[in-house]
């Protein structure tokens, strides 16, 4: 049976899998990190989107032993250790930008990536089609547009209405 | 999906024999493609064969009045390639629009041209732009090498290694997405430049990727939107599904050709 | 007054407790559950909409790795299980009750819909699972199907069950008929109006997941499983389909990812799992594919109908006559006869004063998936049925949309209002919403923003809805009247512990409404408990008494009143305890948000100090109150409550690609007293989502053949962030007269409000076209078609 080795949050682990496991499989299955969640069979949901060398991917559409060597980041590699959220995290949270739950994890993670990549900022409309791979069927989108908005601006040392709000 | 074993070689020469040795073989770059296709057991590959060790098929550079892109190089790359974005801004702003995030950050060009979904974008581009295909033994030219929907000229084993592309005095793009999958319905790929005044489309065509005649010749006698939009194409060659009639498509294409035509410039 | 700083209370828009877990990716949804000994099981479907089985060779699937059981429906049939139950029963015209057809929960001898199940392999892993369904050998004689209600009905349309002659599951009734006769003989103008309210699929985003789990030592059965009722789920598959007793069968619902009423229904994979465990004795775990999700999951809608309007010649409403054929699928579904008939034809008086209406609903079967409440239930068909056929009569009688329906709206001061179809709203200010939302939304300045689209080369236009719903779902005796097979009172449990903290124990079951935060409020409202303090238990059987759970905007309305009922109690008994610990009567012994006070003294008792005593009772009068301070009620709500509003939707339409894109929408909603603003603007903003995707963007089509031609996420337009536009949304409030709270509910009034305004919009942006209606949703290359003349769609 192949092998991977690969890591996850900071810690590397080496795991065996079929050919055919896939990354998200290899996530909940072997290494139990629940967070990462399938919520569709073509790729077009976005609930398993993770981290790899710093790009968000969907850990269902790459084989796990696609990323030998790879880095990759979970929600759950997300919070300081202490337990301190990510700014996203927070605005999420802040904004109510969230109901049942099961989309965050990859909307979070496809959202940090959306900031990463535009680093002078991003309009909604910027944001709204940022998100054309995730979809999210409880909150209608608008104010995890709003809650993207907040923490951009956390995330590129702007004052920000987040910062306000928590004052 | 089912079961394959898989492979990883370190060079072209090495993922071609794994190739030319099992026809049940199948390459896997990006994966985009070819794994949501497993996933729903639409394929049963004896084995797949993992081409992102192969470092000589990754990267974007300019070859004089060409652009050169390696096969792994992915969407992502493309649309932030400064090359790319300063000799053919069409082209870069055309992998912006594919797919999502996720597969802009996984899926390659070489991936997209070798699979050719009569869906995907760039072979529109190519045979507008007057692209040609390297392969590891031969360059095709985008006229030759696009043969019909899923359908290209490779031979078993055969590999695409990279896309040459010649820069353009001017191109522009335009798609209509489905609504459900966001792949193209329509879009039109209007270029000019050494290899004359092209128009390709993608999305509409019941046969994959083809180029409209009539609306080439009218923008070279008048590079203008007004050129396209009396241009209307017939039904009869176009796709129909609970998206959209042929009809809607074929009127489509002269709707993207004019967006096309007005993005270029 | 002793204010929980800072104010977690009723009107405070309290960031969600639940969040956190989500946030870190600790939810626990039934997938991310894992049992140990746990195998998984695989469902072959069936690929034909109709077809006999004469046989099924597993012989090879069993021989594959890793395979553990395969079983087939023959194999549950032999154990006598019961078949999947029906929870309503629906009389015909004639008194006769409905069409009642065996649900098999593995197909036995017939498959009847795409996906209908037709074995099960259990297997080390799914993969395994999935290898060995493969290799199962089915011989199906495929036979013709009818996939519409009008297929159906035809003349010597094949017979989707034999026990149902003409494929009518029922023909029902309600109104006056004569009366109406007599109201449209007197009509200055009649209004005729036909539409199809389009399928849907729910497609909540964690797919259905069932573990099932059997103790060999005690004879206990486990489920857990993507339920909105745990208890309900109980009931039904341990009563009528395995015959466990309830002690012996725990239902567990842990965090679930969305239902949208998709999830209410006792599903076959519960019980297959369930049964399955005991045979192999281990633990089960089926998760659907989202591919599987489409053909298996209970769709929603599905109506086609035929209304008209009789009017008198000032443009007051007459009457109405509605004939609606409703599409149940191949079986009966939980509560799917329930849904075109008193969820949906006793709203058909909206917010007017229609004085009679007669409604005729035929409910039929096809070979489809089954259909059953999906988010509004009955409720959106109504209103979408209503408010368009408002705009097509306002144009044909000239009149201004606005002021008709200002014409004929209910009095502030008519209520309670008897309305000729049953139902009896007990509040509301129809004017008061209706000037809000035109205000916010700007109506006044519409035709500037129409001329500088124009001037753009877009067409823009603006509708309106203003509608009604009935949830709070409800009334036991009233619903048991009309065929309810159960009662759908709530329960509430709250715990005060000895140091004061509280456990709240509810029957209705979050899954996304933030229930965990809004129940924990008005423990802080009415105790003083801080939230941080207040743990909210719900989803199972093992913890929480009984619950009938979370449909119909009934959380608060019902579940909360049954909190409010068990904190009365607790409040009581507490002052008992407070009297006699401050040497006072119990009639002058006051309580506010936590502090018992003697009447016109400043001596106090805090609730801590009465848990403590209760719990440690030494100083206590043991005689006369029981120790502890644990109280549990259960609350059957008097009527029904009656959500309304306005909303307002802006759209601007691409006339070369036809595409329609969303510009404004506003909503002003009267839901009651608000407990959490932002929980209720969240559930506004998200049902109004599903509400524009039903009207522009989702659509479920099956082929003559029975095939669903939409049948995964490539197909089905589910509505993404650029789809959408921003959704302003503002309550005014007039509160329910009959629950304890004043609550009305907000989970729904989305989905039901916005599809006719959007519409409305769409139709009114096309005005210059001659267009009277467009049917849902209207997709770009439909709208497209009608700007070109019509021509014929090879998709329509």
């Amino acid at each position: 049976m192949p092998q991977v080795t690969l890591t996850v949050n900071g810690s590397t682990h080496t795991v065996e899998v079929e050919a055919r496991t896939l990354l998200v499989e290899l996530l909940r299955e072997k290494l139990r990190l629940t967070g990462t969640h399938v919520g569709c069979d073509t790729s077009q949901c976005g609930a398993c989107v993770v981290h790899m060398g710093g790009d968000s991917i969907k850990s269902c559409t790459i084989l796990a032993v696609q990323c030998e060597g790879a880095d990759v980041t979970t929600i759950e590699g997300l919070a300081a250790a202490d337990g301190t959220l990510h700014p996203m995290q927070e605005a999420f949270r802040e904004y109510h930008a969230l109901q049942c739950g099961f989309c965050t994890p990859g909307m979070v993670m496809s959202a940090i990536d959306l900031v990463n990549k535009h680093p002078a900022g991003l309009t909604e409309q910027e944001i709204r089609e940022g998100l054309e791979g995730n979809l999210c069927r409880c909150t209608g989108y608008h104010n995890i547009v709003k809650a993207i908005a907040a923490a951009a601006d956390v995330m590129h040392g702007k004052r920000s209405e987040l910062a306000r709000a928590a004052e | 999906m089912y079961e394959f074993a898989y492979h990883k070689p370190s060079s072209v020469a090495d993922a071609v024999k794994l190739l030319s040795a099992d026809p049940e073989a199948r390459p896997i770059s990006g994966g985009m493609t070819l794994l949501p296709a497993l996933k729903l057991r639409l394929n049963k590959p004896s084995s797949v064969v993992d081409l992102s060790g192969i470092a000589e098929l990754k990267g974007v550079r300019r070859d004089g009045a060409k652009i050169v892109v390696g096969a792994l190089t992915r969407h992502y790359d493309i649309a932030a390639s400064a090359e790319i974005k300063a000799a053919i801004p069409a082209l870069a702003w055309m992998a912006s629009t594919i797919g999502d995030t996720q597969v802009r950050n996984r899926g390659t060009m070489g991936g997209s041209v070798a699979n050719n979904d009569p869906s995907a974008d760039y072979p529109a581009a190519l045979l507008a732009l007057g692209g040609t295909i390297q392969t590891d033994r031969r360059t095709i030219s985008a006229d030759d090498f696009f043969t019909g929907m899923f359908s290209t000229a490779l031979e078993m084993g055969e590999l695409v290694t990279a896309i040459h592309i010649p820069v353009p005095e001017k191109a522009g793009y335009a798609k209509m997405k489905n609504p459900a999958s966001r792949y193209s319905m329509a879009g039109v790929f209007v270029a000019k430049g050494p290899a004359g005044v092209r128009v390709a489309v993608n999305g509409a065509g019941a046969n994959g990727v083809f180029r409209v005649a009539q609306m080439e010749a009218a923008l070279a006698a008048n590079w203008s939107v007004d050129a396209v939009a009396g241009v209307k194409l017939d039904a009869s060659g176009m796709n129909g599904d609970i998206h959209g009639s042929a009809e809607y498509r074929a009127h489509l294409v002269t709707v993207m050709a004019k967006r096309a035509v007005a993005n270029a410039g | 007054m002793n204010v929980v700083q800072p104010f977690e209370g009723i009107g405070a828009s309290v960031r969600r407790k639940e969040d956190f877990r989500f946030l870190a990716g600790r939810g626990q949804y039934t997938d991310d559950i894992n049992r140990p000994g746990q195998t998984h099981a695989v469902i072959l479907r069936s690929p034909h909409a109709h077809a006999a089985i004469s046989g099924i060779d597993v012989s090879a699937a069993k021989a594959m790795p890793g395979v553990v059981a395969v079983f087939t429906g023959p194999d549950m049939a032999a154990e006598n299980i019961g078949g999947l139950p029906c929870g309503w029963q629906i009389h015909n015209k004639d008194g006769s009750p409905m069409a009642e057809p065996p649900h098999p929960v593995i197909a036995v001898g017939k498959v009847r819909h795409v996906g209908d199940p037709v074995a099960v392999v259990i297997a080390e892993s799914k993969a395994q699972a999935r290898d060995a369904a493969e290799a199962i050998v089915v011989d199906y004689a495929p036979l013709p199907a009818v996939a519409t209600t009008e297929a159906a009905l035809s003349a010597g349309a094949p017979l989707v069950h034999d026990g149902a002659p003409g494929n009518l599951c029922y023909d029902w009734h309600i109104g006056d008929k004569a009366a109406l006769d007599a109201a449209f003989a007197r009509a200055a103008k009649v209004v005729s109006f036909e539409t199809t309210n389009n399928r849907l699929v729910p497609n909540a985003m964690e797919p259905r997941s069932a573990i099932g789990e059997y103790d060999t030592t005690s004879g206990d059965y486990t489920l857990y499983t993507t339920s909105q009722n745990p208890h309900v789920i109980r009931l039904l598959m341990g009563a009528f389909v395995l015959h466990i007793p309830e002690s012996k069968l725990r239902v567990v619902a842990p965090d679930v990812g969305g239902g949208f009423g998709s999830k209410i229904y006792h599903y076959a994979e519960e019980a297959i799992v369930t049964w399955a465990s005991a045979k192999v004795k281990r633990p089960i775990k089926w998760t659907a594919e989202r591919t599987e999700s489409f053909m298996s999951d209970a769709h929603g809608r599905d109506h086609v109908s035929k209304a008209e309007l009789a009017l008198d010649a000032e443009g007051k409403i007459l009457g109405l006559r509605v004939h609606t054929l409703a599409n149940m699928g191949a079986y009966l579904s939980t509560f799917a006869p329930c849904v075109p008939t008193y969820l949906y034809a006793t709203l058909l008086a909206g917010v007017y004063t229609t004085p009679v209406i007669y409604a005729e609903v035929k409910a039929v079967f096809t070979n489809t998936v089954p259909v059953d409440a999906y988010r509004g239930a009955g409720r959106p068909e109504a209103t979408y049925l209503l408010e368009r056929l408002m705009d097509v009569a306002a144009r044909e009688i000239g009149m201004d949309r606005v002021e008709f329906r200002r014409k004929n709206f209910i009095p502030v001061d008519a209520f309670p209002y008897q309305t000729p179809v049953a139902l009896q709203y007990d509040s509301g200010d129809y004017f008061a919403t209706l000037d809000q939302a035109l205000e916010s939304a700007d109506w006044k300045g519409f035709e500037a923003r129409r001329a500088a689209a124009a001037a753009k080369g877009k067409l823009r236009g603006i509708g309106i809805s203003t509608y009604l719903e009935a949830c709070g779902i409800a009334p036991s005796a009233v619903v048991g009247s009309l065929g309810a097979r159960a009662g759908l009172y709530e329960v509430g449990t709250i715990r005060v512990h000895p140091t004061g903290s509280v456990t709240v124990l509810t029957g209705t079951h979050s899954h996304g409404q933030g229930h965990e935060t809004t129940l924990a409020q008005l423990v802080a409202d009415r105790l003083g408990v801080p939230i941080a303090q207040v743990d909210v238990v719900h989803g199972d059987t093992a913890k929480v008494p009984f619950g009938m759970g979370t449909y119909g905007s009934r959380s608060l309305a019902v579940g909360g009143s049954a909190m409010v009922k068990a904190m009365d109690k607790i409040v009581a008994k507490g002052k008992r305890i407070a009297a006699h610990l401050m040497e006072a009567s119990v009639e002058d012994v006051e309580f506010d948000r936590g502090t018992f006070r003697v009447a016109g003294t400043d001596k106090t008792k805090t609730l801590t100090d009465i848990s403590l005593a209760a719990y440690v009772p030494h100083n206590y009068p043991i005689d006369e109150i029981e120790p502890g301070l644990d109280e549990t009620a259960f609350y059957d709500p008097k009527n029904f409550t009656y959500p309304g509003g306005c909303h307002i939707a802006e759209v601007e339409i691409d006339p070369e690609t036809g595409k329609v894109s969303m510009v404004n929408f506003t909503a002003v909603d009267d839901v009651g007293r608000v407990i959490n603003p932002m929980i209720v603007e969240g559930q506004v903003q998200g049902g109004v989502a599903q509400g524009i995707g039903q009207a522009l963007l989702e659509a479920a089509v099956y082929d003559a053949s029975g095939q669903l031609l939409s049948g995964s996420m490539m197909d089905y337009t589910m509505p993404r962030a650029d789809d959408l536009a921003p959704v302003s949304v503002a309550t005014h409030t007039t509160l329910c007269t009959h629950n304890p709270l004043g609550v009305k509910g907000c989970g729904e009034v989305g989905a039901i409000g916005s599809p006719p305004a959007v519409m409305n919009a769409v139709v009114d942006a096309l005005k210059g076209y001659g267009v009277r209606h467009i049917e849902m949703p209207a997709t770009p290359a439909k709208i497209w078609n009608i700007i070109h003349g019509g021509r014929a769609m090879a998709a329509e």
